[in-house]
């Protein structure tokens, strides 16, 4: 199916996002939140549900999921209460997990996301809720055994519940970027995906188009990358049309995302869920936020991409889109402003190489802004040499493929391969004389009104120039000697 | 003969004796008495003699405190790094604490000699002390009745004169029952006086540490050292600790006590009703002036307790997985056998019946009904009392509707079991102070008056209980052969 939008149907989905918040310790232990430590390093005794232990609250992270709720003009509770939601499962040591359930820290903001056509959707968040993660199952490696590891156990994470208000994968695609681009802004969540420092699950559900009710959803759990929740919401949408076109019904239920197999399958249904049994944890006070400590937070917030976009546009005078593009991160936003900076009144040109070839070039090799081979200062120093005639845009390309390689400044390239561009019209000139003797017949031919074989001529002029010579001034020369 | 801790401290002041010499005879006694109370679960003899030369050492250089060199047990429920902490179930019958609770580690740095851990009904469930994995322990006053409980054992070790002091906890009455079955002085402090942290969670907005001793001043001493803020502890409170020694001299004329007229109705027996209002007399007398006061939400306190406590036992205790540590079963053949049997085996029949009522009153469905109510009627009684306290001091009445019962008498009827506790649960779901001394007699076996106070009120119960025990000598009262004092 390349459209899901066709036809009859309207797909509606919501997402939940969990994003692992950036603080040094867990959220209710000291224990270190680092990433990759050997197993059960991490966890003190508060972590592994000890007798006799209890939580005491991490007060980084309620101002980073306050400031989360400030950036989606949320509504900042200023009474939330822990609640404890009770299973049992071996990664889990408490036999429940430390959540927030009727009072979450953060409810109803919203986040204004552009799509692919520039329009722009706003998409509801109905609450964001405090939580600790919990540890991690190992089932394979270990014969007849799981294995555990709670190193992870107590990890602080902000669960970012939306509206259903999603028509298409690529609708909740741009929604879960958004988000993601704001918790880095924010820098309270690294982002990373593939540590699974932001995860994601998706609830679908199809319905007629006009229809007034929802159908019945399906959730879909493990999407751990942007391309997965794609697919993943894709071969769910076509599983449910194809279903209820069939004469069958979609039931509530839990869905795994295969990735290796690229399916989706029941992993437990409403009647096999488990009832968790909320209350609230008599072990935590309830989190009271006096009105000084939301507006310090408000006044520190840093400049958020959406406020960023809004002054390119105005300051450099580009395009929404390229503004756009330019601020999905923080880091990229900074460079193309020290790009820019480099160039001055050619604000355009410095987002079309970010945007262009310099980013082609980090995807090429896998790289973040942050570990980029070419610094601003030498992306600038190349666009500059554009600017002031040096070199032409089409020879600035390879210039550049010879900066990102070894990493030179733009005048080491340009002067280390004699790349300057001509500008001297005496020899530019004796380059076309040379030319025009050489080719008596197409001289006679376009002088006799074949015009085609001008582009001929301004071929062999810069050919001749090793590419070096200035276009405009080439053909300007040749436009006159090669009139009759 | 020292009859106190009080008095104990002052003779390792003058010199009369050493903490060694005490610990050795607390040891002795302890041993002695084990087959007939089986108030101890764990002996930690070697660790005691030597943490009792440390406390010699350290009073020699001149640094002793009013606890150091006292011996004295603490309630398995606390954890004792090394030290075998089994909360008298099966299921943590080989869990050895890798870490001191605040309480033990408060008393441990006041110099305090622990030697060994007191028996109690398993994870502080029971009124009788008879749900123990360790078996129970039994009055030393009548060993064929109950201790009460679930401090039963803490209870009986200060009774017998085993030790001057003994921790103990109180969620529901498990301080003050046994000490009015026993015939000891038992204080619960105010809800987050005394830090939870390392005290193994039966019910967290009702636990409370506290203490039992001979006397309302050890039981002063004994919190001064407890008390206070604890940053490991949410639910502990930052309030400053008073001077509570010192103000067991306050004088009771002034003093406004009220008598709740819930507690004087059906179920208390006559026997026990005379000592009470005997005690009440003796307050006049003292100088108090005698109010009648009603708590009318006070008669729903004990569903009431039934719907919360078991409630936060059903989440406290998931931990008991057999997973990480205590019991596990032999051979699970997957993950649900595992939890399954290791827990079947582990949890005793009292232990269970709680497990299933709370996660039956917190099932979706039955929420609202059960614990969003029970919650409702708590911040009623709570505002009862709030209410009394304005018109009173203090308030007073028995500790228990009997004397300490036969051993097995109430096993079969959980609910009667229950009703014990209907004086001492309010002040738990109300967080308020309550103590318990003795003040008479049904026949042979003592019977406590309760105090309870207002919010972190502790230094006016305990002065107005140091009055009355100037006064009288109940509290000095020990069982047929038992020794009278502790040196």
């Amino acid at each position: 199916m390349s459209d899901l939008q066709q036809g009859d149907w309207e797909t509606v989905i919501g997402l939940e996002i969990h994003a692992q918040l950036a603080t040094k310790t867990k959220i209710f232990s000291g224990s270190p939140t680092a990433y990759g430590a050997e197993p059960n390093t991490q966890a003190d005794l508060v972590d592994l549900g000890y007798p006799g232990v209890l939580p005491i609250l991490n007060a980084e992270a309620v101002r980073m999921a306050v400031q989360f709720g400030l950036a989606v003009d949320a509504t900042i509770t200023r009474r939330s209460v822990f609640a404890r939601k009770n299973y049992f499962y071996p990664d889990l040591p408490k036999g429940y997990q430390i959540s927030q359930y009727e009072l979450p820290i953060v409810a109803k903001g919203h986040l204004d996301v552009m799509q692919d056509d520039g329009s722009v959707k706003r998409v509801g968040i109905t609450r964001a809720h405090l939580e600790e993660d919990a540890g991690k199952s190992l089932h394979e490696g270990h014969a007849g055994v799981s294995a555990i590891d709670l190193n992870r156990a107590g990890t602080p994470l902000v669960e970012i519940v939306s509206e259903p208000d999603m028509r298409s994968a690529k609708e909740a695609i741009a929604y879960m970027k958004k988000v993601h681009t704001l918790v880095r802004y924010l820098g309270i969540c690294d982002g990373n995906m593939q540590e699974g420092s932001f995860r994601c699950d998706a609830n679908v559900s199809v319905r007629r188009k006009g229809a007034a009710e929802y159908g019945t959803r399906a959730e879909l759990k493990n999407l751990n990358s942007f391309r997965f929740v794609e697919k993943a919401i894709n071969l769910e949408v076509e599983r449910q049309i194809e279903l209820i076109e069939s004469g069958g019904k979609v039931v509530q239920e839990t869905r795994l995302y295969d990735a290796d197999k690229d399916e989706t399958r029941p992993m437990r249904t409403k009647e096999e869920a488990n009832d968790y049994r909320y209350f609230p944890d008599p072990d935590l006070l309830p989190v009271v936020l006096e009105e000084s400590f939301i507006e310090d937070l408000r006044s520190k917030l840093p400049e958020l991409p959406d406020q960023k976009a809004a002054r390119f546009v105005e300051q450099y005078g580009i395009p929404a889109y390229d503004a756009q593009v330019l601020t999905a991160s923080r880091e990229m936003a900074f460079f193309y402003e020290e790009v820019a900076a480099a160039v001055p009144g050619e604000a355009k040109l410095a987002a079309n190489w970010v945007m262009g070839d310099f980013s082609g070039a980090l995807n090429k090799d896998g790289l973040d802004v942050t570990a980029s081979k070419l610094s601003s200062a030498q992306l600038g120093g190349l666009l500059s040499r554009i600017v002031d005639n040096t070199i032409s845009g089409k020879l600035a390309k390879e210039v550049f493929e010879v900066m990102w390689a070894e990493g030179s400044d733009a005048d080491t390239v340009i002067e280390a391969r004699g790349l300057k561009q001509i500008t001297d019209a005496g020899a530019i000139g004796k380059l076309i004389d040379e030319i025009m003797a050489a080719n008596p017949k197409q001289l006679a031919d376009y002088r006799s009104g074949k015009d085609k074989l001008f582009g001929f001529f301004v071929g062999q002029a810069m050919k001749a120039s090793g590419g070096k010579a200035n276009p405009a001034l080439l053909n300007e020369l040749l436009k006159q000697k090669l009139a009759p | 003969m020292a009859a106190t801790l009080a008095q104990l401290s002052a003779g390792m002041a003058a010199g009369k004796y050493s903490s060694v010499e005490l610990t050795r005879a607390a040891l002795g006694r302890a041993e002695a008495a084990q087959p007939g109370l089986n108030a101890l679960i764990s002996v930690v003899a070697e660790a005691a003699l030597s943490d009792a030369a440390a406390a010699d050492a350290r009073r020699a250089a001149g640094q002793a405190g009013p606890l150091t060199g006292i011996p004295m047990v603490h309630k398995d429920i606390f954890c004792t790094a090394g030290v075998l902490t089994t909360c008298g179930s099966k299921m943590l019958s080989n869990f050895v604490a890798p870490y001191d609770a605040t309480v033990v580690s408060r008393l441990k740095d006041a110099g305090m000699v622990m030697i060994g851990k007191a028996n109690m009904d398993e994870f502080a469930m029971g009124s009788s002390n008879e749900t123990s994995f360790y078996g129970p322990v039994k009055n030393p006053w009548d060993t064929r009745c109950v201790p009460g409980g679930s401090s039963g054992g803490s209870a009986a070790a200060v009774a017998a004169r085993l030790v001057p002091v003994a921790t103990a906890t109180d969620t529901g009455g498990s301080i003050r029952q046994p000490a009015s079955l026993c015939g000891v002085t038992g204080l619960k402090p105010t809800y987050g006086r005394v830090s939870r942290y390392g005290m193994i969670a039966f019910a967290s907005s009702l636990d409370q540490a506290g203490t039992i001793t001979v006397s309302a001043e050890d039981a002063a001493l004994t919190l001064q050292a407890m008390a206070g803020f604890d940053p490991r502890d949410s639910t502990s409170v930052d309030e400053p600790v008073p001077d509570y020694r010192a103000a067991l001299d306050t004088p009771l004329a002034g003093l406004k006590i009220g008598i709740l007229t819930e507690f004087f109705g059906e179920g208390l027996q006559p026997e026990v009703e005379a000592p009470v209002r005997a005690a009440l007399e003796q307050f006049r007398k003292l100088g108090a002036s005698v109010k009648e006061v009603s708590l009318p939400s006070l008669p729903l306190s004990v569903p009431t307790y039934y719907v919360v406590a078991p409630a936060e036992c059903s989440s406290n205790l998931a931990r008991f997985d057999g997973v990480r540590f205590g019991h596990r079963c032999e051979s699970p053949k997957d993950l649900q056998d595992l939890y399954k049997r290791s827990r079947a085996e582990g949890f005793g029949a009292e232990v269970k019946r709680r497990i299933m009522t709370g996660t039956y009153v917190l099932s979706a469905g039955y929420y609202d009904a059960y614990y969003l109510k029970a919650q409702k009627v708590r911040a009623l009684i709570t505002e009862d009392f709030r209410r009394a306290f304005g018109e009173v001091d203090l308030l007073l009445g028995p500790t228990a509707p009997t004397p300490a019962f036969g051993l097995g008498d109430k096993t079969a009827d959980p609910i009667t079991m229950y009703l014990n506790d209907i004086y001492t649960i309010g002040a738990n779901l109300a967080g308020l102070p309550a103590l318990s001394i003795p003040c008479g007699f049904a026949g042979k076996l003592p019977v406590g008056v309760q105090l309870i106070g207002p919010h972190f009120g502790e230094a006016r119960l305990l002065a107005a209980a140091h009055r009355y025990q100037l006064e009288t000598d109940w509290h000095l009262k020990a069982p047929a052969g038992f020794p009278e004092g502790f040196a």
